[in-house]
Formats: C-alpha cells, sequence, structure tokens
C-alpha cells in the first residue's frame, strides 16, 4: 500500500508538470496586450520597458521556468515566512497579476474562505441529504419513495446552476423577500445578528449547489446499496437473527459506503470547477469568480495559477480517492 | 446482424411468457428469430420515463427545427412599439425590450443548442471510439493512450475551456465568419474535452471481446484488422456508444449554455438558450418570467435525454432484458 502510494505521488509530479506546461503554451497563444490599458499618451519605448519588466520579452522557456520557479520554490517559502516570521524570501520575486500588480497569491488567499465557506457547507450539506436518501431509496426499491427520489436526482442532473440560481432569486429574494441576491462578502460575524445574516445570504447558493450534490450522491449510494443488499453475507446475517437494522445499516451499510467514499472524494475539485458558475449567479467573490474576471482583463499570470491550482486539486484528490479505495477495502490490492 | 445475435443463446428462448400459452413450447422454437433490436425495443417500450423522455426530445427537436418555417413571427424582427409584452396570442411567450417574439427567439435558440449539443456529441463520441477501440485492440497503444486520457481527465476543463473560448474567438471569427467561427470553435471545444468517458467505456469493452470466440475464430480465416474492427467489434460495442451518445447530448447543451451564460459563448445578437437566460437575468426584477421559458428549455432538453439514456442503458443490457 505504501509503495503503491509512493508510486502515484512520484507519478503526479510529472503528470502536474505537463498539464502546467500545457495551460502556459495554451495561454502563451493569447492575443490579448496587457498593455493595453495603458494610456496612449505613453511613449512607444517606454511600453517596452514596461513589458520588459512583466518579463514579457524573455524566450518561452524562460518565462515557463521563471513560473515554475515562483510557483514551486518562492511562493511555499512566502508561505514559510508567513507562518513563522522567518525571511527566506525577502529578495525573490512572485507570480504578479497584471491586473492589480500585486502577487497572485495574496489575491488568492483572500478568496479561498468564501469559497470554502459557501462551496464546502454545500458539499457537506448535501452528502448529509444524499446518504438517507439513497440508503432508503436502495432499501425500498421501487416504492414511492424512491420513484420520486430518482425524479429528484435527474432534476438535479438536469437543471443547470444557472438556472436553478436564477430561480431561486427570483422565487426567494424577488417574490417572497426573505434572502438576499447578492453574496455580501464583506460582512464580518462578529454577533449573533451578523451570524444570522450571513446564515441567511448562504441558504441560496448552498441550496443551488446542494442540490447537484445530492443528485449525484443518492444515485452512487442507492446504486452501491442495491449491489450488496442482495449478496449472500447479508442472508446469513439475517439468519443469524440479526435486527433488521442492524442488518441494514451496519453490514449493508459499511460495505457500500467504500466506492461511495472515494467518489465523495473524487467529486471535490469538480465542485470547486462548478462553483465559477454559482459563484457568478450570485456574485460570491471566491476562486471562481477570480477566475472569470482574470479571463476577461486578460490576466494571464493569475489565469494560468488558478487553473493550475484547480489541477492540482483534481490530481491530488484523484489520488486520495485510489488510496483511500485501497485502504478501505481489504480485496483491493495494488501490488 | 451482429455477431451477438447468433452468440446469445437465450435470445430465441426467454419470452417464455410472453408467448401465447395455447400454443405450446413447440411453438416457441418453430418462430422465425427475432432481431436483436426488436428484443430491445420492446424493453424500451416497458420503460415509462425513457418513453415520455423520448416522445418529449422528439417533440423539443422538432418545434426547434420545423417550427420557425410555420411560426410567421421572425426571430429578429424588431418591432419597438409591441415590446416588453407579456403572453398573450399573438406572442405566446411575450416579447423582449426590442419587441422581438420571444418563441420565435426560443426556437431559433433552440436550433443552436440542440445542433451544438448533438455536433459536439458527435465529435467526443467519434473522438472517444476510435481512442477507446485502439487502446483497446492493439496493446502497444494501449499504455500511452490510456495515460493520454488520464491525464485529459486530470485538466481542470471549465477554466480550459473558458481559455479556449477567450483564445481562438477572433481568429476562428475571421476565418469563418463570426456565426460559423464560433459554432465551431465550441463544438470543437467541447468535443476535445469531453470524449474520456466514451473512450475508457469502449476500451474496456473491446479487451473483453477480444479474447472470444468468434473473433479468435474471424482471426484464424485470415480477417484483417480493419475488417475485424468494422464487422465485430464495433457493433458489438455498440450500446456502451448510444448510451454515452444521450449522455453527451446532455452535458454538451449544459456546457454550451454554461458558456453563453458566462458571456464567452455565441454573441449576443445570436439567440441561443444559455444567452436568452443569460440576457433575462438583466430583467429579473421587471420581468421574472423571462428567465423562466430558456432555463426551463434547457433543463426539459436535458432530463428527457437523461431518461432516454436511462432507458437504453436498461434496454441495451441483455442481463435486464426480459425482466
Amino acid at each position: 500500500m505504501l509503495t503503491f502510494t509512493i508510486r502515484r505521488l512520484v507519478l503526479a509530479v510529472p503528470t502536474l508538470l505537463f498539464i502546467s506546461l500545457v495551460i502556459f503554451l495554451l495561454l502563451q497563444l493569447a492575443p490579448g496586450d496587457p498593455m493595453a490599458q495603458v494610456p496612449l499618451t505613453v511613449p512607444p519605448e517606454v511600453k517596452e520597458k514596461m513589458r520588459e519588466a512583466l518579463g514579457l520579452g524573455q524566450p518561452l522557456y524562460v518565462q515557463y521556468w521563471k513560473w515554475i520557479v515562483q510557483f514551486f520554490w518562492v511562493e511555499p517559502q512566502v508561505l514559510i515566512d508567513h507562518w513563522f516570521g522567518t525571511s527566506f524570501s525577502t529578495d525573490n520575486l512572485r507570480v504578479i497579476s497584471w491586473q492589480t500588480r500585486s502577487p497572485v497569491m495574496d489575491i488568492v488567499i483572500q478568496r479561498i474562505p468564501q469559497t470554502l465557506w459557501v462551496v464546502g457547507t454545500a458539499y457537506v450539506v448535501g452528502i448529509l441529504i444524499a446518504l438517507p436518501i439513497g440508503i432508503y431509496s436502495a432499501y425500498r426499491q421501487y416504492s414511492w419513495f424512491d420513484q420520486i427520489g430518482t425524479f429528484v436526482a435527474m432534476v438535479g442532473f438536469s437543471v443547470p446552476p444557472f438556472f436553478s440560481g436564477v430561480l431561486v432569486i427570483v422565487i426567494f429574494s424577488v417574490e417572497l423577500g426573505w434572502f438576499p441576491s447578492i453574496y455580501d462578502t464583506t460582512l464580518v460575524v462578529d454577533s449573533w445578528e451578523s451570524f444570522l445574516q450571513q446564515l441567511r445570504q448562504m441558504v441560496m447558493p448552498v441550496m443551488v449547489l446542494a442540490l447537484q450534490i445530492t443528485a449525484q450522491i443518492s444515485r452512487f449510494m442507492r446504486a452501491s446499496m442495491l449491489d450488496n443488499l442482495n449478496q449472500d453475507y447479508v442472508r446469513t446475517a439475517r439468519a443469524k437473527g440479526l435486527t433488521e437494522r442492524t442488518v441494514v445499516l451496519v453490514h449493508v451499510l459499511r460495505n457500500s459506503m467504500i466506492p461511495v467514499v472515494t467518489v465523495i472524494a473524487l467529486g471535490v475539485p469538480s465542485i470547486f470547477g462548478g462553483a465559477i458558475i454559482t459563484e457568478q449567479v450570485f456574485k460570491v467573490n471566491g476562486i471562481g469568480q477570480l477566475l472569470i474576471g482574470a479571463i476577461q482583463a486578460n490576466d494571464l499570470p493569475m489565469v494560468q495559477t488558478l487553473t493550475f491550482i484547480f489541477a492540482v486539486l483534481i490530481v491530488v484528490f484523484n489520488l486520495i480517492a485510489d488510496v483511500l479505495y485501497g485502504v478501505l477495502d481489504p480485496r483491493i490490492r495494488y501490488d | 446482424m451482429t455477431d451477438k445475435e447468433r452468440f446469445v443463446p437465450d435470445e430465441g428462448l426467454t419470452p417464455a411468457s410472453t408467448a401465447i400459452p395455447a400454443a405450446g413450447e413447440l411453438e416457441e422454437f418453430t418462430r422465425p428469430p427475432r432481431s436483436q433490436w426488436l428484443n430491445v425495443w420492446d424493453q424500451f417500450k416497458h420503460h415509462k420515463g425513457a418513453m415520455a423522455g423520448g416522445i418529449l426530445f422528439l417533440v423539443i427537436v422538432l418545434t426547434v427545427f420545423v417550427g420557425p418555417w410555420l411560426w410567421p413571427l421572425d426571430a429578429t424582427t424588431i418591432d419597438i412599439r409591441a415590446r416588453n409584452q407579456g403572453p398573450s396570442l399573438a406572442h405566446p411567450f411575450g416579447t423582449d425590450q426590442l419587441g422581438r417574439d420571444t418563441f420565435a427567439r426560443m426556437m431559433a435558440g433552440g436550433r443552436t443548442s440542440v445542433s451544438v449539443g448533438i455536433a459536439a456529441m458527435l465529435l467526443a463520441l467519434g473522438l472517444g471510439s476510435l481512442i477507446g477501440v485502439l487502446a483497446g485492440f492493439f496493446r502497444r497503444l494501449d499504455g500511452p493512450l490510456m495515460r493520454l486520457t488520464d491525464l485529459f481527465l486530470a485538466l481542470p476543463l471549465l477554466p480550459l475551456l473558458l481559455v479556449m473560448m477567450l483564445l481562438f474567438r477572433e481568429p476562428l471569427n475571421a476565418a469563418f465568419g463570426p456565426e460559423q467561427g464560433i459554432f465551431i470553435l465550441i463544438v470543437t471545444a467541447i468535443g476535445v474535452t469531453s470524449w474520456m468517458p466514451t473512450a475508457r467505456i469502449v476500451r474496456g469493452d473491446v479487451l473483453a471481446l477480444k479474447e472470444r470466440e468468434f473473433v479468435l475464430a474471424a482471426r484464424s480465416i485470415g480477417t484483417t484488422n480493419t475488417k475485424l474492427i468494422a464487422r465485430h467489434i464495433l457493433p458489438n460495442v455498440l450500446s456502451p456508444i448510444m448510451v454515452s451518445a444521450t449522455l453527451g447530448i446532455a452535458t454538451a447543451i449544459i456546457t454550451e449554455s454554461a458558456l453563453s451564460f458566462l458571456g464567452l459563448g455565441f454573441p449576443p445578437d445570436y439567440p441561443t438558450w444559455g444567452r436568452l437566460l443569460f440576457d433575462a437575468t438583466d430583467y429579473l426584477q421587471q420581468y421574472p418570467e423571462r428567465v423562466f421559458w430558456p432555463g426551463m428549455a434547457i433543463s426539459l432538453t436535458v432530463l428527457s435525454v437523461n431518461y432516454l439514456g436511462d432507458g437504453l442503458r436498461d434496454a441495451l443490457d441483455p442481463r435486464i432484458r426480459g425482466r
């Protein structure tokens, strides 16, 4: 198991390098010019100097190498400095955003809490709703509960977040006026009042995201439970005289959870990707909105770093899912 | 005329319950052989959701492609005096802020959305089947092609799609004109980023098929690889391909709408469902019903296609068939 984990970790490095190269090369084709916003009165030779200051005059491989160094060597140093108060990174140049002329990572760190709050809550809520639905649907297969569950899951698959988001805004914000339609990120939670307000503004984005997550995971849970319910060991457990509750919730559930747990792990990065649209609808200024803004403003270092962070998340969670599968299911051996 | 017909022995014997009881057992064996697709259709008919989904999808496709010829109003005619109207007999879905008929715009938008969905699905399916068959059939190609698939699966797709939209819009617009160019761009972008699941499923099936006796038999009479794939492998992996085709249409329609919704899809004067939804959000406070039509159209289309795929999967699975 350990060798497998180490081998996968080592394999992840070339994968990530290749992905970063693909992203880098793709972005090099970009037609946009970071100097487009500079006033026309600035003479061309000054513009050329500014361009060189951004590191644009160098050959491609130098630019790529410098980005790699900045991302994997300088940024971790900054993080260590921040945590322990050391000064490793004082003279090194960091990845600078063209939009704001400040380090990309600082902006990302500012934006991450909003995304994590909304998306993380939605993920937890979605899973908590999905598991009981999946278990009961499988236990009472083809009952009315199962039929409704199937239909709701199909709706969850089919209604895209940019429609369900707008729909809940129309219903709960425009018509009923219960929740604010725009997520206020400047809100500081320091009292009971502001905590309630924070809850109120989180309800709608969480609802939209949780619908999709519930749809996916409840289907997996149901299928996995159905696979196990007809196994011989279930009949044995019943024949031993165990209560129905113990049979289903202990014996069957524990075995059915194995694939579901890996699916949950696999879903984490895709939720970050899917949150791009939800964040846009509710004006949550998280990572997704940052990416959209950066793409529209032609801020290549920002786009590159964010896309690469998404790629890292995907690779890491794929790895976690594979390892988890091996740890949870003793029948699976990777060697 | 696929190999499956001859190789699945229980095909002719299963309908014991459907045979006429008075005719006795002999009737079962003397009946003319049934085609595999008739069996599939019989099973499909029993799936109520799939039938409803199929009919709904057909209705939507017909409305969207035939409707504009029957409907008198044009999607681009501006009638500024009739702007912002609610639903009426002349305009069943009302009109927008420039007095254009929403129903006509919905049909025009649907034509683009459904075409993008089908074209992107065909491209993804072609790529996925090609890579899947090559990886499954030729051992030497298996490793590199599957690593490639893993790499593509690890790419963050939505951000990359957005970046691709940004990068290639101008050159393609210049080469093919604004509408053709963006159509080609969106179809290619979606197709290139969604072939991986098909490739994996097809590879798995091909790997299993390759070891079957009929492939060995075909090889021993000197069938070339190309013929073997075309005649024996492809017809037998048709069912997983068909299921991923339906699901592919659904994801392609959603992705196209998402791109249009983020303002990076089709140009503003060229309606698609996603674009109509995006434009309607500006008038959310005054005319919330405008959001409803395009959103409903996207959701219904995707829902019907998903149910269709669900039914197809059940109907094409010989283990479930006949239950």
